[in-house]
């Protein structure tokens, strides 16, 4: 019934301008305190008047837990780039992934871990999460719900890291599913949500230390059954209401582009009057900001094509695509990722075509596909929603391996953030983003036993008493040390 | 068993389809599944047994049953053969679209919060879409019980054959639901309050019951329910229909346990997120719980216990387990009521036994809603509601492939498998059947 709540009342939300993923610092930094690696910042002078390209007002200050050099050996590795590497070895070093293979040398320092009938994937990312901005105790109404701003139609003005929670008793449970990195989301009430944010799934005081450093923003844009419904007496109150209203913003923040371009170029004259709104649409037009658009129906997600191409954005991803398998010819051509689930269907009419399939189906036309969650629940155990979209795809003659599914929830989300490059796969010289799984990750009875970000192991199922218990948890929530198992 | 049907929708001529899909009396004939690894559940797993089916019912099971000639044999070398699964706490066919409101029938309006009288079953759909895949995936009956307010109503027990709701439902009322939990809303109502409007509910209901001719000639003070739901609740006071509360802080488990003394009634709780504080208790007093293991998250201040070794811990201490979907994206809806099995799984990987989590989808469901003569184990006289498991029914990899319900196979595509088969290439031939 929450879930209806979420997908009904909630959306994701796409990012907004910000640095390139190239630019690279604080992620490449050697790992040094364990904490407050929220407490840096400098104190520039502010330019709060000036709408400039990568403005970065709140940025990260996440900085690497303290780490020591760490070899798994005997285990088998899904890369999530190429081949399974059966007995093989991940050398985790200065927060990077130093080696891996069938041969790896470790230092003599290093912590040896025995990965005998275990297996190792890239750290799990999921591009759609309300964890933070819709935080527990969920019954208490408003008081803990800041997913959508539902007051207007178009809130591309407002950035959900100001609305997340970093003592959300759902991070620890996430991490605990072996997930490393999210993105968090407005919701889908609105026709342009706001900005997203990307995350490091890390206890931190405040949003600025869970900063991915270096993650593109995300816009939130929504199609279909929401918008409608929650402005259906002040409009928009129909699809093309909906269509309207898009098209209404992008003729706005084209124009907005242009006059501060113009100024940033020349810096004649006063500087024109920001907009935080327009300055978000005007980042995605310029290509800095990605936007992640929520859609269910193939004929809306043609025409949402249509209307970036008319303004000259991209659709980085489709989010839920519950019919992306009608038009996965399509999202291959214009190389739009699929962000989907594996099995949600028949909560509301437009999600009525909901097919299992979906996922499958996708991947074999050449769509680059995600398993993303929307719901807390589901972001814990995004290795079997991605374990029950394969069988079904061996179930409808659609064949996919373990190769395939893991890509679904670790390399190709990692595009969609624009990550792909540093995080997303067990390659030399990648942030060491890992899981260690008890078993095959694709079993119902495997879990993550350990996980590692930027070569911290951040939780260690066998280690209970070091269980990362937030704020909120301590008194109100058991302990639940040692438990059935 | 699914890969074939797909090839049968797309190769064969849509009669044959039908013929396929015909009545039971040309397919309800003798049936030998022979060769696999066979859970009876009342029993031990028996190796390389059959399964020998006659007219509906089980007539045989063990390694050495003499199959009939003329049987027609369903070889299950390698797999695994279970009961049919049942889902404790369901809405197939009762909710279709849970955003279409002519399609939901699972929240009776009642009368200030009581709906005792409802009977969501005879709003039950039986051509729901959702039953044919549900039953593909090997759950063969569904427990539905209905929603919201203080008592939200009966509990019934269906199979999921084809046919009419009489010919689904096996038995009903097998409850009476109540919420004694926070009730939020427009107005909060406090736990205390909530008590006491069921104990006068239930005072009133005796007095009724006692006084019913009195009550018919309006001799007796206002009663605050209305002569239906009073009717309805006669059984549940008397013992003979249990009440399942539903209710999850550790305080209204117990005060649900209060109450069931106070007045004589059988409990089931269901929810139950803080059960496992109690498990000893709730195992002397023989409460059965429905119960799931893919909730984990503190979710609201009644659940702040909630833990993923809920159902373990509570089978290990004597308590009947029932699972049921407790998450979201978990079976908790009409869609993903056949992730039952994957409830199980997850409770396995969460300390409960495998064979007491196989237990907590067939035999105790069925024990708990007074239908284990009928079905949730495979014996001599019960209902021939049999699955043949490509491997561990618990496990993503593994697929129903041969469901008798009844015992028989239902081979009609659902309406997934329809999608599925006409964009599995694109552009879709519109014009193809």
């Amino acid at each position: 019934m929450q879930k209806i709540v979420l997908v009904l009342i909630a959306g994701g939300v796409a990012c907004a301008g910000h640095r390139p993923a190239a630019a690279t610092s604080a992620s490449t930094a050697p790992a040094s305190r364990a904490t407050d690696a929220d407490t840096a910042r400098s104190t520039a002078p502010g330019r709060g008047g000036i709408s400039s390209p990568l403005a970065d007002p709140f940025p990260s200050t996440y900085r690497p837990f303290a780490a020591r050099p760490t070899i798994i050996r005997n285990v088998t590795i899904l890369t999530a780039a190429g081949p399974t590497i059966r007995n093989g070895s991940v050398l985790l070093r200065e927060g990077k992934i130093a080696d891996v293979g069938t041969s790896v040398t470790a230092p003599t320092d290093a912590i040896v871990i025995d990965g005998t009938g275990k297996y190792v994937t890239p750290g799990i990312i999921d591009n759609h999460s309300h964890i933070g901005d819709g935080g527990v105790p969920e019954d208490e109404g408003t008081q803990t719900d800041d997913v959508n701003e539902a007051t207007s139609p178009v809130t591309a003005n407002v950035w959900v890291e100001h609305s997340v929670w970093p003592q959300d008793p759902h991070f620890p449970r996430s991490l605990a599913g072996g997930v490393t990195t999210i993105q968090v989301l407005p919701g889908s009430a609105n026709l342009i949500g706001g900005r997203s944010v990307v995350l490091k799934v890390v206890p931190s005081r405040t949003v600025q230390g869970m900063k991915f450093p270096g993650a593109k923003y995300g816009l939130k844009m929504a199609c279909g059954e929401n918008p409608k419904r929650v402005y259906s007496s002040r409009g928009p109150s129909t699809r093309m209401g909906n269509v309207a209203g898009y098209r209404a913003a992008w003729i706005e923040a084209e124009q907005y582009r242009r006059k501060w371009d113009k100024w940033n170029a020349d810096h004649k004259g006063d500087p024109p009057t920001r907009n935080l709104g327009l300055e978000t649409l005007a980042e995605v037009l310029r290509g800095n900001i990605l936007v992640h658009n929520h859609c269910y129906r193939a004929d809306e997600m043609a025409q949402m094509i249509d209307i970036a191409r008319e303004f000259g954005y991209r659709i980085r991803a489709f989010h839920h695509a519950v019919e992306g398998y009608k038009i996965a010819d399509l999202l291959a051509r214009d190389s739009i990722a699929a962000s989907v689930w594996a099995d949600w269907g028949a909560f509301k009419l437009e999600a009525a075509d909901a097919v299992r399939g979906n996922m499958a189906l996708l991947t074999h036309a050449g769509v680059r596909t995600v398993m993303h969650s929307d719901d807390p629940d589901g972001e814990q155990r995004l290795n079997q929603e991605a374990a029950k979209a394969m069988a079904e795809g061996n179930r409808i003659g659609v064949p996919i391996s373990e190769d395939d599914a893991v890509k679904w929830m670790t390399i190709n989300p990692a595009w969609t953030l624009g990550i792909d490059g540093v995080t997303g796969s067990i390659e030399r010289g990648k942030n060491a983003d890992v899981v260690l799984w008890s078993g095959d990750p694709f079993s119902v009875y495997s879990r993550a036993e350990k996980v590692w970000i930027d070569g911290a192991m951040l939780f260690d199922r066998l280690d209970p008493a070091a269980r990362w218990r937030t704020d909120f948890e301590l008194g109100f929530v058991p302990e639940n040390r040692g438990g059935a198992r | 068993m699914t890969r074939a049907r797909l090839a049968t929708a797309t190769l064969l001529a849509t009669s044959l389809v039908a013929a396929l899909a015909a009545p039971h009396a040309l397919l309800a004939q003798t049936i030998a599944i022979v060769g696999g690894k066979v859970y009876p559940v009342s029993a031990p797993a028996i190796d390389n047994a059959t399964v020998l089916i006659r007219d509906g019912r089980i007539v045989a099971v063990g390694a050495s049953v003499t199959v009939p000639a003329g049987a027609q044999r369903i070889d299950a070398t390698g797999k695994i053969v279970t009961p049919g699964f049942v889902n404790g706490a369901s809405r197939v066919g009762l909710e279709e679209i849970s955003s279409v409101p002519a399609t939901r029938e699972m929240i009776a309006r009642g009368r200030e919060r009581i709906a005792a009288a409802f009977r969501p079953w005879e709003g039950l759909n039986p051509r729901s879409v959702l039953i044919g895949q549900t039953r593909d995936a090997g759950i063969t009956a569904i427990v539905v019980t209905p929603a919201g307010g203080l008592i939200s109503g009966q509990a019934g027990v269906l199979r999921l054959v084809s046919g009419g709701v009489s010919d689904m439902l096996l038995r009903a009322p097998v409850g009476m639901v109540a919420n004694l939990g926070p009730a939020y809303g427009a107005a909060f109502t406090p736990r205390a309050e909530t008590l006491n409007r069921l104990r006068e509910i239930l005072e009133d209901t005796r007095v009724y019951r006692t006084r019913r001719a009195d009550y018919e000639r309006a001799q007796t003070r206002p009663l605050v329910a209305s002569r239906l739901d009073m009717e309805a609740l006669v059984p549940v006071l008397e013992g003979r229909v249990p009440l399942i509360v539903d209710v999850d802080r550790a305080s209204d488990i117990e005060t649900a346990m209060k109450i069931a003394r106070d007045y004589g009634l059988r409990l089931i709780v269901k929810g139950g997120a803080e059960a496992w504080m109690l498990a000893d208790r709730l195992a002397a007093a023989k409460i059965p719980v429905l119960t799931g293991a893919m909730n984990n998250v503190p979710k609201q201040f009644a659940t702040l216990g909630q833990r993923q070794e809920n159902a373990g811990l509570l089978a290990k201490a004597g308590v009947s387990v029932t699972l049921i979907g407790n998450a979201e994206g978990g079976s908790t809806d009409a869609f993903t009521a056949r992730n039952v099995r994957y409830e199980a799984g997850n409770a396995v990987a969460y300390g409960m036994e495998w064979n007491a989590a196989l237990r907590a989808v067939t035999l105790t469901p069925a024990e708990t809603f007074g239908v284990a003569d009928q079905i949730g184990s495979l014996a001599a006289g019960k209902r021939a509601d049999v699955v043949v498991w490509s491997g561990d029914p618990f496990e993503f990899s593994s697929r129903a492939e041969h469901v008798f319900v009844n015992g028989v196979q239902t081979t009609a595509p659902t309406r997934e498998d329809l999608l599925e088969q006409r964009y599995k290439t694109l552009p879709p031939a519109y014009r193809t059947p």
